[in-house]
């Protein structure tokens, strides 16, 4: 492994690339960022995934500053190891030429921590956790540097079956599935990151208990996602999304047909799919063209099936509670022949969907439970019931009906490793 | 056992006519560490051309095996003297500390290029009980798995050129081979030996408890007929002989299908090839149990078979399908689409292969095609 070059180059390379972070729309695939010039050692994949199996609980490996080549995929079994880059701008793993993998780094351990580095071009999941306690993921960054591609490697950062996870200041550009996803884990929490060009930004997917704010996704399908499946290990419940800016997520669906996210219109901001106790405040949602907020059922994504679902599984999103947001454009120009004959049906060719777009569906047993309704106050616009359940034959404008709260949502606390990663590095 | 003396004997004399003076060592059970070389075992000796089991090392066979890029496959068990494997049904056996199992990855050699090996089904001449003729087969890799005091080590030796040693390589390696059928006529392909996490990706069937183990030796599995040098019996009824193995319940024991046998009915080659090829990540408590998609047999025949099931984590593994499995439309169908890929993030299984496994994309293409039934899509519901 050899050192860096200059550290007047790299200085100059990280303020070129923040640079382009802060100005540009589309900051992903850049020359600059590429960083072409920085030092490659052949065997330094080998020498990586030795280090990563003599791990112990405690080891700290440290990956220098550099432009990394790998050509398989990395694996860590071992609990309590992290594993420290010099920056997302100064250690770059990737995984351009992989021959096996599929993923970048896999992980299938606890008290798992990894900062500072960035993953690219992974053939699958850039960075997949599967299964494991006390996971943090801070300021690191996975991206396809050819942009926005269906070939390019589903999940970006990929905590699945995993309780207490923090994933912070990290970033993820052109996941063709969804960029950060937590899926079927416990107490997490997703803050400070930047999510962008990916189908769908940040996805948590039969999670109970998440915390997502304070982030920025702009530029996907969908800014931020909140899902249920059928199948899966738990259904999830009690998600907040607040205090995140949610811009322009009008980049056309290029996710395989038949993911979750396929079913993702091009324009969607916030979007709830059969997910229960979801409240979604304090955030500024702007510009999204199909429409700022979506909440629908499974029945909409086109994927339901009588024998393929799980019985049991419940497709209604429940209680959902969307209030104090500040919204702005958006609903202008929906994705799909469909929605945009709705959309010029109702509100003209000039016109726009209110703020939240709502399929209608209700569970027929249930529809009188005060704490199961979807509430949403009057910093919206409005809220368009578009009536999926009958082949949305008679959609209308339900404002007012919906004009309700709903009791807040508890904060989602770190069990002690994770929160202690989390102080240590704030001091 | 009287077969193993003279048997040393025969060796010790065809060992002095070849000019070697002394007899090979016995086995070597190292309870700690990681030896460099495979020879450090004494597990398979390379003698007179030949790559053979050493005494008292049992070959073995099984009904139906994981299909890794068309590599041939020379399996063998050793235990200590007076130990023994404890006999289970579903499960791999109960292996005592002390016991050896390795497995040789090879191909015959095939005609042209030196890198160039035979894409056949053909059994080597001798194989297994009399070990293989080096001039007729190219050695990859010999994986040991080793047990010992603290559980399971996995051990991958890649073979050098000159076919004499096997060089531990604990993070894996990679072979350029050509892939060809008897007139020659091939592909290149990059033939990956795993890295020691990455056996224990298969090897950790239950992500819940951790716990390595073997995938091949269990009774529905090595209940069949292998031609040994002493002539052809049963494996579990030879293991149980060889006091390798205890608790053998009497009467008629479970038994895989053979993937390949016309006579078995479909269903149980198909589901016998997804159990042994898919089931050790795609299991309640699997790698893959995040997927909900169960491949283990004998298992339920619904959705969690992938009967009409939307994909949860596939991306473009989905090839644009809808459903893992659509009765009767093989080519709707993510799980046949995944077979018969392979390309990073969309083949499966995603380990262990860069190639597709034709024969075996045929059976559950047949398989599915042969399913009754559709899946009903409702997407709206009346209220």
């Amino acid at each position: 492994m050899q050192p860096i070059r200059t550290s007047r180059r790299l200085l100059a390379l990280a303020f070129a690339a923040a640079g382009v972070l802060a100005a540009c729309s589309k900051p992903a695939p850049d020359a600059s960022v590429r960083a072409g010039d920085l030092p490659v050692d052949a065997e330094f994949g080998k020498k990586l995934q030795a280090q990563l199996l003599d791990a112990k609980p405690g080891t700290v490996i440290e990956i220098p500053a550099g432009r990394w080549h790998l050509d398989r995929g990395l694996s860590l079994r071992v609990n309590g190891v992290t594993i420290h880059g010099a920056g997302m701008e100064q250690t770059i793993l990737s995984f351009r030429n992989q021959v096996a993998g599929p993923e970048g780094l896999l992980a299938q351990a606890s008290d798992f921590r990894i900062e500072g580095l960035t993953i690219e071009d992974t053939k699958g999941d850039a960075l997949k956790i599967n299964s494991g306690d006390n996971i943090t993921i801070r300021g690191v960054r996975v991206r396809w540097t050819d942009g926005p591609k269906t070939s390019n490697g589903a999940y970006g950062l990929y905590p699945v079956k995993t309780t207490n996870v923090l994933i912070e200041d990290s970033q993820s550009f052109g996941a063709a599935d969804a960029g950060i996803y937590v899926g079927q884990s416990r107490n997490v929490v997703v803050r400070g990151c930047r999510a962008e060009q990916n189908v769908a930004g940040i996805e948590i997917e039969n999670t109970i208990d998440a915390d997502v704010h304070d982030n920025v996704a702009t530029g996907n399908t969908g800014g931020i996602l909140v899902f249920n499946m059928p199948n899966l290990s738990q259904p999830g419940h009690s998600t907040r999304v607040f205090h995140n800016k949610v811009d322009a997520n009008n980049t056309a669906n290029f996710g395989a047909k038949g993911t979750a996210v396929a079913s993702v219109p091009a324009g969607s901001g916030v979007v709830v799919n059969s997910n229960s106790l979801v409240e979604i405040f304090d955030n500024d949602v702007t510009n999204n063209a199909t429409a700022n907020v979506i909440i629908s059922s499974y029945f909409s994504t086109g994927y339901f099936s009588t024998k393929g679902v799980q019985p049991g599984y419940d497709p209604y999103p429940r209680g959902i509670h969307v209030h104090g947001n500040r919204f702005a454009g958006g609903g202008d120009s929906p994705d799909g022949m469909e929605l945009k004959v709705l959309k010029t049906a109702m509100f003209g060719l000039n016109g726009h969907f209110p703020d939240v777009l709502w399929d209608g569906y209700v569970d027929p047993a249930r529809a009188n439970v005060a704490e199961e309704r979807l509430c949403v106050d009057a910093s919206a616009s409005g809220v368009l019931n578009a009536d999926g359940p009958h082949k949305y034959k008679d959609p209308k404008v339900v404002t007012d009906a919906l004009r309700c709260t709903l009791a807040p949502l508890a904060p989602v606390t770190l069990s002690a490793p994770a929160a202690a990663h989390a102080s240590a590095a704030s001091i | 056992m009287p077969v193993r003396p003279v048997l040393a004997l025969a060796l010790c004399l065809l060992a002095a006519l070849a000019g070697c003076s002394r007899a090979p060592e016995p086995v070597t059970f190292i309870a700690e560490g990681r030896p460099e070389h495979l020879s450090d075992w004494h597990v398979l000796n390379v003698t007179a051309g030949r790559l053979a089991p050493n005494a008292g090392v049992l070959p073995y066979d099984l009904v139906t095996p994981l299909f890794s890029d068309y590599a041939h496959k020379l399996r063998t068990v050793w235990m200590p003297k007076g130990q023994s494997a404890k006999y289970s049904a579903d499960k791999a056996f109960d292996f005592p500390v002390g016991t050896i199992l390795s497995k040789t990855f090879y191909y015959p050699r095939g005609a042209g290029a030196p890198d160039a090996v035979l894409r056949t089904y053909d059994a080597e001449p001798g194989a297994p009980a009399a070990g293989l003729d080096l001039s007729r087969v190219r050695l990859i890799e010999t994986r040991l798995l080793v047990r010992r005091a603290d559980g399971w080590t996995a051990l991958p030796y890649v073979w050098n050129a000159d076919q004499t040693e096997a060089q531990l390589q604990r993070t894996g390696d990679e072979k350029i081979l050509a892939l060809v059928d008897a007139q020659g006529h091939g592909d290149k392909f990059t033939y990956v030996v795993p890295n020691e996490n990455q056996c224990a990706s298969c090897h950790v069937t239950n992500l819940k408890t951790r716990e390595f183990t073997p995938l091949g030796p269990k009774a529905r599995n090595l209940n069949r007929t292998l031609a040994y040098a002493d002539g052809p019996s049963n494996q579990v009824a030879r293991w149980v002989k060889a006091g390798f193995l205890t608790g053998v319940p009497a009467g008629e024991l479970p038994r895989a299908a053979d993937w390949r046998d016309p006579q078995a009915p479909l269903a149980e080659r198909a589901r016998s090839y997804l159990d042994v090829n898919c089931a050790h990540c795609h299991q309640s408590n699997g790698t893959a149990s995040n997927t909900a998609l169960r491949l283990d047999a004998p298992g339920p025949t619904d959705w969690s078979l992938g009967l009409c099931k939307a994909s949860v984590a596939a991306g473009k593994g989905t090839g644009d399908r809808i459903y893992d499995i659509v009765p009767g439309k093989p080519d709707d169908s993510i799980l046949a689409f995944r077979l018969a890929s392979n390309e990073g993030g969309v083949m499966m299984p995603e380990l262990g292969r860069s190639t597709v496994h034709q024969e075996g994309v045929q059976l559950i293409r047949d398989w599915i095609a042969a399913m009754p039934g559709h899946c009903q899509n409702d997407t709206s519901i009346k209220d």
